[in-house]
């Protein structure tokens, strides 16, 4: 035990080449992910607490479950959107690194659109009045209380990055594991543990810790930095 | 616009009656002050008349028309103050009108000016204080350009020097030409702003006219025990 954590701190310390390429990969597809989840689901979620239709409520559940989706769940269905028979075979995505981005957007969305509600219909309990009366429309309030709530939204938006990182179900249905073109720190500390490799993968392990820490960090110092400069 | 009359407006939303038929009629003019005990339905008045609210029974004519013809702001008593700069907590309210930008941006630069909150401009408005946040909330409804501003205990919890302030800009928003329905419990600022008073008590309006006869003639016994009940050395007791 002792020994296999020397060599993955040996790992760390000569900057491994296969290492950081699964690093750098997984940072770009959770990172790509976190994107476009956060442009579908800041707005999604920001909408659904400022507007009143009918179907809403079964909406806000739906969503609030989404986000605990599995993700091999999220896997499978993403898969069968990209395979050759799928309404989205003709792209010739799967196994590929923008299926995985596909995937964990699909993980993110929910997440992302779920407390952003939460957050701005708190918001917008307090200033419906007001801003009905200044006769904004309900996208303009929307995008107002985004902005209002922007720091307690930017703390979700990494607890979506935290989900997309972690999460291993879903790219490796749609990823494949492709060693140099579709693996990432998750499904290379699978594959490394099974074949009895653990330097490798507690290496990885560590690094994502890391990362996951650095995030909470980030969140927390903005968090404290946003409520001493706006109140 | 005006003249406004209220005809038997009735607000019981659970059974209760909080305004129970009240009658009054508004000109276009000058500064009405609505006094009344607490929980007299000021507040709630001046939401029915913002439409937002829904009137339990009761008409609302607006110079001959069911809705008004001119735009209408409101100060809450807790305006809402955005994490945002002061600036922006302005201007946005100008957004769903068709101004070009430049025109927006000298508006806002303009109340801004007019409420002694220019040099703050940039400052995050939730760093106001309380007198800072309520000349900041009579900006935004100034630059709207009102013609009916309702104002909901402007000076609530403000020192006499802030006091005195939000008392001149809202004289000068009236001199802008808004008519301006304001509720307060402080008495003096009633002798110094109100052109009429109107008293509400019971959920109904007990006493309407020009606010020297209220002050120096309250014909209600509810009006003058509110006033006499506002005096300093009668006790709660006493009474
Ligand atoms: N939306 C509402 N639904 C039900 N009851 C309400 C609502 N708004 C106000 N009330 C009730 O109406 C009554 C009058 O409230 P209102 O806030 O208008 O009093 P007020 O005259 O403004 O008093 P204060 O001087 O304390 O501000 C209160 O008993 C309050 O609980
Ligand atoms: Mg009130």
């Amino acid at each position: 035990m002792g020994h296999t954590l020397g060599e993955a701190f040996a790992l760390l310390a000569s900057l491994d080449s296969r290492l950081l390429q699964v690093v750098g990969l997984s940072l770009r597809v959770s990172l790509s992910a976190l994107a476009l989840g956060t442009l579908l689901g800041l707005p999604l979620g920001a909408w659904l607490a400022v507007s009143r239709f009918r179907g809403r409520g079964a909406a806000i559940v739906a969503i609030n479950a989404l986000m605990g989706l599995p993700s091999v769940v999220v896997g499978v269905l993403v898969y069968l959107l990209l395979s050759r028979s799928g309404p989205f075979g003709g792209f010739g995505l799967l196994f590929s690194p923008a299926a995985m981005v596909a995937a964990q957007t699909v993980l993110v969305v929910p997440l992302i659109a779920a407390v952003s509600r939460q957050i701005v219909e708190e918001a917008w309990r307090d200033y419906a009045p007001e801003l009905s009366l200044i006769g904004l429309s309900r996208w303009q309030s929307a995008f107002l209380l985004l902005a209002d709530c922007r720091f307690a939204l930017s703390v979700a938006t990494l607890a979506g990055l935290g989900r997309a990182m972690s999460e291993v179900g879903a790219v490796m249905i749609v990823g494949g594991n492709i060693d140099g073109y579709t693996r990432v720190m998750t499904t290379a500390i699978a594959l490394e543990t099974s074949k009895g490799d653990l330097a490798l993968a507690i290496a990885l392990g560590l690094v994502l810790m890391a990362v996951i820490l650095a995030l909470n960090a980030a969140a927390y110092g903005l968090r404290a930095w946003a409520g001493r400069r706006y109140g | 616009m005006f003249p406004l009359r209220i005809a038997g407006l009735a607000f019981a939303p659970n059974g209760k009656a909080v305004l129970d038929g009240v009658d009054l009629e508004l000109s276009g003019e000058g500064i009405t002050v609505v006094l009344g005990p607490n929980g007299a339905g000021k507040t709630v008045l001046l939401r029915l008349l913002a439409g937002l609210l829904p009137a339990g029974r009761g008409r609302l004519d607006w110079g001959g028309a069911a809705l008004p013809s001119g735009r209408l702001a409101m100060v809450f008593q807790q305006p809402m103050v955005l994490r945002l700069s002061v600036w922006a907590n302005v201007e946005f309210a100008l957004r769903p009108q068709a101004l070009s930008p430049a025109e927006r941006r000298r508006r806002t630069a303009r109340v801004l000016e007019r409420v002694g909150l220019a040099e703050r401009s940039r400052d995050s408005a939730r760093l106001l204080s309380g007198g800072e946040r309520q000349r900041l909330a009579l900006a935004r409804a100034w630059a709207v350009a009102p013609r009916l501003l309702l104002l909901d205990e402007p000076t609530a919890s403000l020192d006499p020097g802030a006091t005195e302030a939000v008392e001149r800009i809202v004289r000068e928003i009236r001199t802008d030409g808004a008519k301006i329905l304001m509720t307060t419990h402080n008495l003096g600022q009633a002798t110094r702003l109100a052109d009429d008073i109107v008293f509400l008590a019971a959920g109904r309006v007990q006493e309407h006219g020009p606010a020297n006869a209220f002050f120096a003639r309250p014909q209600s016994a509810a009006a003058r025990a509110y006033l006499q009940g506002e005096l300093p050395w009668r006790l709660p007791f006493a009474r």
